[in-house]
């Protein structure tokens, strides 16, 4: 069936409260279309109180209740970062075992919305330092619904970032479709001659920049990461294995991010390393806050002629070996 | 409220319990035995007896980075919580956790915690679990007055009183935030009044005394599994040692007079002089029942120091649930 992301996610959260009654959701803004489903008691309306609510969501977690927090900007969940990094990720662990999160925590940024600093921040790469969360980052309708369902379904902490500029994105997700695998990549086009790694937004970055490419005989095989953690590091070696070139697109800024992690798995396998035929490239943010300013926005993130650049470059500057 | 003999037997035995688990912990860790944080709950052990006294296995219960005394109280092993002080195989979290995590979620303790203000937020959670489990169980956090002063706090005030929560709060007020006195801590004149702001009934109670802890304790829970929401109870007493034992302890800046005139309050003195003014307790079975501990709490300390060390693999362990082991 053809659905937005947005649909998606609430389809998936409607299947699984219905399957398990364990399953509640809580948010602080309405989400019509569970609270029809489920009223007020398993679809809560959360104060403002991001660390509280969070942390509420643990303790739930911890017994017996599955909560799916929904923590509308990505920004804020950095309120929650006590709850979500030192308690919810470390519970098991510091337990030797006994306890259990499943615990999900939907958060979206709003890079590219004009939403300026203080609600554009992709903060997934200072979640994956917490060992102990899993962290999904879908950017199709199926995805989402699959890797939600996934999420809710784990007896692990899972976060699941989304991008407010694909939110209202359509797709088919198919009606057999029942879950899809946290930790696993999926290509969204083959190619030979370089390899594209995105996540969310940028995916289809990634998708735009190999149809420009293919125009000029470039084929580019285009990754869509799917999950941060764990990251799928067979799927990115192999495909760099057969191209021997890399640019992973990030809208984070460059620093310590994702982009970052992927270029590591890369460079440091010996077989995928020695295939490398090129320099490896980050298309990152421009390492400053959000501005708003439109003009100013766009000059900072990452766009298609930016990878279609990169893609360029690292097609003109052949290691010598 | 009265108490039957067994109660009061077995809350002065809890007490007797927790303080010698926690004298041995700080010469095992004084004399260099065992290393890590060690945050004595010596003085305050009324609180936590008292309070566990009305509860249940199914209630649980979320505590602080000084937790052995809710552990004790809610009926943990001491010989696994020695292991853990030992960061032992067998302790309670096989060595990962150490004195500020220890918990038995088989008996409803979900955790002695390193965040100060988290318990408030994981035993509302309990709570909402309980209030869904519709079974009329009971959350309690404890905290202690530095806890008051965080966003965490307040946030789970509000949430237990604007969702009903089956939760009792219970303040540990003795006074110091580690070496900052409440005055410079709290400041409203009354912990109290914070509880009221949110709508949430209170009492303070003297926390040296179990029997007034467990009645205050017995109203707040009986409110809780009835369905009339969260209660908050101000338990005021003193922690008789420093803040914690470390490689470097903490100086402690409180004054001597102050310090003596607490010690003077004991609440296991003072209980046993209760008890024994009411004849439930004389010297003969005060000294068998403390022959008993200390016979356990040697035992405990035996088995700590007879269990491996834990295998380096296990390091890797319990980081993701086993079922979905596949990671990158």
């Amino acid at each position: 069936m053809k659905m937005n992301m947005t649909e998606a996610f609430d389809q998936a959260l409607i299947r699984e409260m219905k399957r398990d009654q364990r399953v509640i959701c809580m948010c602080t803004m309405p989400m019509p279309a569970l609270e029809r489903e489920f009223g007020p008691d398993r679809m809560r309306h959360l104060p403002i109180s991001e660390n509280g609510f969070t942390g509420l969501a643990v303790g739930a977690a911890l017994s017996g209740l599955r909560p799916v927090v929904v923590i509308r900007n990505t920004t804020f969940s950095l309120l929650a970062m006590d709850s979500i990094v030192n308690q919810a990720a470390k519970a098991r662990y510091m337990t030797g075992g006994q306890a259990s999160v499943p615990l999900v925590v939907r958060t979206e940024f709003s890079n590219g919305a004009r939403m300026a600093a203080q609600h554009s921040q992709p903060a997934y790469s200072m979640y994956a330092q917490a060992s102990g969360l899993k962290i999904i980052a879908p950017a199709t309708p199926a995805d989402a619904f699959g890797l939600l369902t996934a999420a809710v379904r784990s007896d692990d902490p899972v976060m699941c970032f989304e991008a407010a500029r694909i939110a209202s994105s359509s797709g088919d997700v198919p009606d057999d479709l029942d879950s899809v695998p946290i930790g696993r990549a999926s290509v969204r086009r083959e190619g030979d001659d370089v390899t594209i790694v995105g996540l969310l937004h940028t995916a289809g970055l990634a998708e735009a920049a190999a149809d420009i490419l293919r125009q000029d005989g470039i084929f580019a095989e285009v990754i869509d990461l799917r999950s941060i953690v764990p990251l799928d590091s067979s799927a990115i070696r192999a495909s760099v294995r057969n191209t021997g070139r890399l640019i992973v697109v990030d809208e984070s800024v460059p620093t310590c991010s994702v982009a970052s992690e992927v270029l590591s798995l890369v460079v440091e396998d010996d077989e995928t390393f020695g295939a490398l035929r090129a320099p490896v490239r980050r298309v990152c943010s421009r390492p400053v806050p959000i501005p708003f300013s439109a003009e100013l926005e766009d000059f900072v993130l990452p766009d298609v002629a930016d990878v279609v650049t990169a893609v360029r470059s690292v097609l003109a500057s052949e290691l010598s070996r | 409220m009265s108490f039957d003999d067994a109660d009061t037997l077995s809350m002065y035995r809890r007490m007797i319990l927790i303080r010698r688990f926690e004298e041995t912990a700080v010469g095992l860790r004084t004399g260099g035995e065992i290393y890590g944080p060690v945050h004595p709950y010596i003085g305050q052990e009324a609180i936590a007896v008292g309070v566990c006294s009305q509860l249940s296995a199914q209630d649980r219960i979320a505590s602080t980075h000084r937790g052995h005394g809710h552990c004790l109280a809610k009926g943990a092993d001491p010989a696994k919580m020695f292991a853990e002080l030992y960061g032992r195989r067998d302790g309670y979290c096989g060595g990962k956790g150490g004195s500020m995590h220890i918990a038995d979620f088989s008996i409803g303790m979900l955790g002695a915690n390193g965040i100060v203000g988290a318990s408030l937020s994981i035993a509302a959670g309990a709570a909402l679990a309980a209030q869904f489990e519709g079974a009329g169980s009971v959350a309690v956090a404890f905290f202690g007055d530095g806890a008051v002063g965080t966003g965490a706090f307040h946030e789970a005030m509000n949430l237990s009183s604007l969702w009903n929560l089956p939760v009792v709060w219970v303040c540990e007020n003795n006074g110091w935030a580690v070496r900052t006195p409440l005055s410079e801590n709290v400041a409203a004149e009354q912990v109290t009044t914070l509880a009221g702001a949110h709508g949430i009934p209170s009492v303070q109670v003297d926390g040296n005394d179990v029997e007034a802890v467990a009645a205050a304790a017995c109203v707040a829970v009986s409110r809780a599994r009835a369905g009339h929401g969260p209660s908050f109870v101000e338990a005021v007493t003193y922690r008789m040692t420093v803040h914690a034992y470390l490689d470097k302890t903490v100086p402690d800046p409180r004054d001597p007079v102050e310090r003596e005139a607490w010690r003077q309050r004991d609440p296991i003195d003072h209980y046993r002089e209760v008890l024994t003014a009411r004849s439930v307790l004389d010297g003969t079975a005060d000294a068998g029942l403390r022959s008993t501990i200390e016979a356990e709490i040697a035992d405990a300390v035996e088995y700590a120091r007879r269990s491996p060390l834990p295998s380096l693999s296990s390091a890797l362990d319990d980081v993701f649930s086993a079922e979905e082991g596949v990671l990158a």
